[in-house]
């Protein structure tokens, strides 16, 4: 005996949300599939937050973008466990043994942050795009890759640097739904001490569903210009072309 | 105060009262990250014993956060009643700790605790419970009663409430309104219908203040609303003549933390009176709903008391629910485990941090609701939350938030599922608020016991609720 699949009679209402409606139930509870839906996708998250960034994978493509050999740095925090008690210790480099200094205009700081996945899945397409919509305007600096990192450690990197704008990449806090998401910081005139109201920041870098990077670099480049125009970055700095620019 | 502790051969020395409260504090990692926690177990035991050796009425001559640059330590002292205090001022710390238990085991102790609320000061609550374990924390946290009332009553013994969070990343009003559908399915929203905008600009939270009342009066639900956006946005509306039931705001623990909210007790109260003025409640007044979280001061940079000491965020926490006292809100939850793992580190300290957050405000009066999350790079899970619901539900929570299937898609973290609402009903025999339960009888989704099933969407008349929005 064969049985009809039952129509979903929540199919009209998914396409409005991406919030998980109308899950099927067994009982009080949820269904078998629901629950391994729900680990899965909590499985993603935690393992982009804790599986180490693999900075050697990176380097060939990295270095492939003719930037320069790129530089490999770690923060104050030892390990991962450190690194998600102490904020402070992931805004500080170990050292700066080893950045080239020079007058470049664009610098690239590779951060792990919160999910390195983001990282290795998005990090080097988005400096190609980067390269590509700011490398015939500016000249760009060699591009730094640091584990165990926060935003503010690029402060230190581009002051030693002497990197007039600052843009950092760096893996976006896991959400059940989206682990891979990358942002990018722009920071004009690092130097450490600048506050987060001192930067601007592009979100939600994941294609093919979030932004991709074509249009994460244009409005990158709207935004280096405006900040040289204006000799700052942060909350007076906008981006006035309508593109998404997430606080 | 100056005191030392001898514990196993060994003596610790405690410079201030800022100090021992920090570190008898159970370990957190936001009092590490602050600099103020024990640096050892076993000074933390020391801290406990000599803690539970302060007397109660020091804490009304010293001050934790000073009291002539602080607003909020004026409203705690300027507001505390010597006649509610009485039956306990001869006590200390520890024998607080006793005679809670004492009282929580006989019965009465539901009014002799409404009481003595007044009487209590955040801070010693916060010293209370820092001696406590997590079944003392539920028995007397179980002991307390305080039950508020707007459209529906909240807080009865025997019941337990839901936020429904129908939270949406762009704001669309279609995809909100899936959300409520979805949880009104299920049997959630007799606390609130309380949604995040994403932005905060007035016209969205106007929006989605139309929406929630067009739900409520074409199904003729006893719910009531709240759009959490900024105080001012909300005030602004009600003076546009918009259908704002409760009127919103986080808070903190000191003046410097609610200024980094931009607010001040004066805005609350002004918030406050707008709210009643609309005269919208049908079953009690109580028009405010705040949320609150252990490790927002420090976030803030907001955290340094006397003598520029780091205060424990547990005790900053407490002084929170001091301040939402003053306004009589309907509801008060902590967003336990949203800050992240810098404040709350794994499932045990939320899970503690849940049950000091329930205690402590429902000792000082305050509905208390919880808000069982976590984020993705704390060390915690499903299992963890499954635990502090069922921990909290023992101890009486007034409500839950929940949101579909766990996951808030715009706030990026997990909170409990509509699921896990019938899951703790139908486990503890929970009821809904009275109100709400007569609805949900009416549809067939409850039966007159109260127990809660639930419909399906293709047999329930609420299908053309998305319908009819847009």
């Amino acid at each position: 005996m064969t049985e009809a699949v039952p129509l979903d009679p929540w199919a009209a209402l998914r396409p409005t949300t991406q919030a998980r409606i109308g899950l099927p139930r067994a009982g009080m509870g949820m269904a078998t599939t629901t629950v391994l839906e729900l680990s899965t996708a909590l499985a993603a998250a935690r393992d982009a937050v804790h599986v180490p960034l693999d900075t050697g994978a990176l380097l060939p493509g990295m270095t492939e973008l003719g930037l320069g050999t790129p530089i490999e740095l770690r923060s104050r925090a030892t390990d991962r466990a450190l690194y998600l008690r102490r904020p402070d210790l992931g805004r500080v480099p170990e050292g700066l043994d080893g950045l080239p200094s020079g007058a470049w205009d664009v610098g690239f700081v590779i951060a792990d942050g919160l999910s390195s996945r983001a990282v290795a899945d998005h990090a080097v397409p988005q400096v190609a795009a980067l390269v590509k919509a700011l490398g015939h305007e500016f000249r760009l600096a060699p591009p730094v890759l640091v584990t165990q990192a926060r935003v503010a450690i690029g402060d230190w990197i581009g002051e030693a640097m002497g990197v007039r704008t600052l843009l950092v990449l760096i893996g976006e806090r896991p959400g059940l739904s989206v682990a891979d998401s990358l942002g990018i910081y722009l920071t004009h005139e690092p130097r450490p001490g600048r506050t987060d109201a001192e930067r601007n920041c592009i979100s939600n870098i994941h294609p093919p569903a979030g932004l991709g990077y074509a249009e994460a670099a244009a409005t990158a480049a709207r935004l280096v210009a405006g900040a040289r125009a204006l000799g700052r970055s942060g909350v007076d700095l906008k981006d006035t072309s309508g593109a998404p620019e997430l606080p | 105060m100056i005191t030392t502790q001898t514990v196993n051969g060994h003596s610790y020395r405690f410079d201030s009262l800022v100090d021992l409260l920090a570190k008898a504090t159970p370990l957190r990692s936001g009092d590490e990250l602050a600099g103020c926690a024990a640096t050892s177990e076993e000074e933390r035991a020391a801290a406990q014993w000599a803690l539970a050796e302060v007397e109660l009425s020091t804490f009304l001559s010293e001050e934790v956060v000073p009291y002539e640059t602080d607003e909020v330590t004026r409203l705690i002292m300027d507001t505390h009643s010597a006649e509610a205090f009485a039956p306990v001022s001869h006590l200390t710390v520890g024998g607080l700790r006793d005679w809670l238990l004492e009282v929580a085991a006989r019965s009465g102790a539901g009014d002799v605790l409404t009481a003595l609320a007044p009487g209590l000061t955040p801070e010693m609550v916060a010293a209370t419970s820092k001696l406590m374990r997590n079944q003392d924390l539920i028995a007397v946290g179980r002991a307390c009663r305080v039950t508020t009332g707007f459209r529906t009553t909240v807080g009865l013994p025997g019941r337990m409430a839901t936020r429904l969070q129908p939270n949406h990343p762009t704001d669309d009003l279609r995809g909100v309104a899936a959300a409520i559908l979805d949880g009104l399915l299920l049997g959630c929203g007799d606390a609130v219908v309380g949604i995040n905008p994403a932005g905060d600009s007035p016209q969205v939270t106007a929006d989605l203040v139309a929406l929630v009342d067009d739900v409520r009066q074409t199904y003729d639900i006893p719910l009531q609303s709240s759009v959490l956006a900024h105080i001012t946005t909300t005030i602004g509306l009600i003076e546009a003549g918009l259908p704002v039931d409760l009127v919103f705001q986080s808070i903190g623990g000191s003046q410097a933390t609610n200024t980094s909210f931009g607010v001040d007790l004066a805005l609350l109260r002004e918030g406050r009176e707008a709210g009643l003025s609309l005269h919208r409640g049908t079953v009690g007044d109580n028009v405010t709903y705040f949320e609150t979280g252990q490790g927002s001061s420090l976030s803030a940079n907001a955290h340094l008391g006397t003598g520029g000491r780091p205060v424990d965020q547990q005790t900053l926490e407490a002084r929170a629910y001091g301040v939402a006292r003053e306004f009589e809100p309907l509801l008060l939850n902590t967003v336990v485990g949203f800050i992240g793992p810098e404040y709350l580190y794994d499932g045990k300290q939320i899970i503690r941090a849940g049950l000091e957050d329930h205690f402590c405000g429902k000792l000082l009066g305050v509905p208390m609701g919880v808000d069982v999350c976590y984020t993705n790079h704390a060390e915690a899970d499903f299992d963890d939350m499954d635990t502090l619901l069922t921990l909290l539900a023992a101890a009486g929570v007034n409500f839950v938030i929940t949101v579909p299937g766990a996951d808030d898609v715009m706030l990026g973290y997990q909170s409990l599922s509509y699921h896990d609402a019938l899951y703790i009903r139908n486990v503890l025999g929970l009821r809904c608020a009275p109100e709400f339960e007569g609805w949900l009888v009416a549809q067939g989704m409850a039966d007159p016991t109260g127990k809660v099933f639930g419909a399906e969407l293709g047999a329930s008349r609420l299908r053309e609720l998305v319908g009819a929005v847009g």
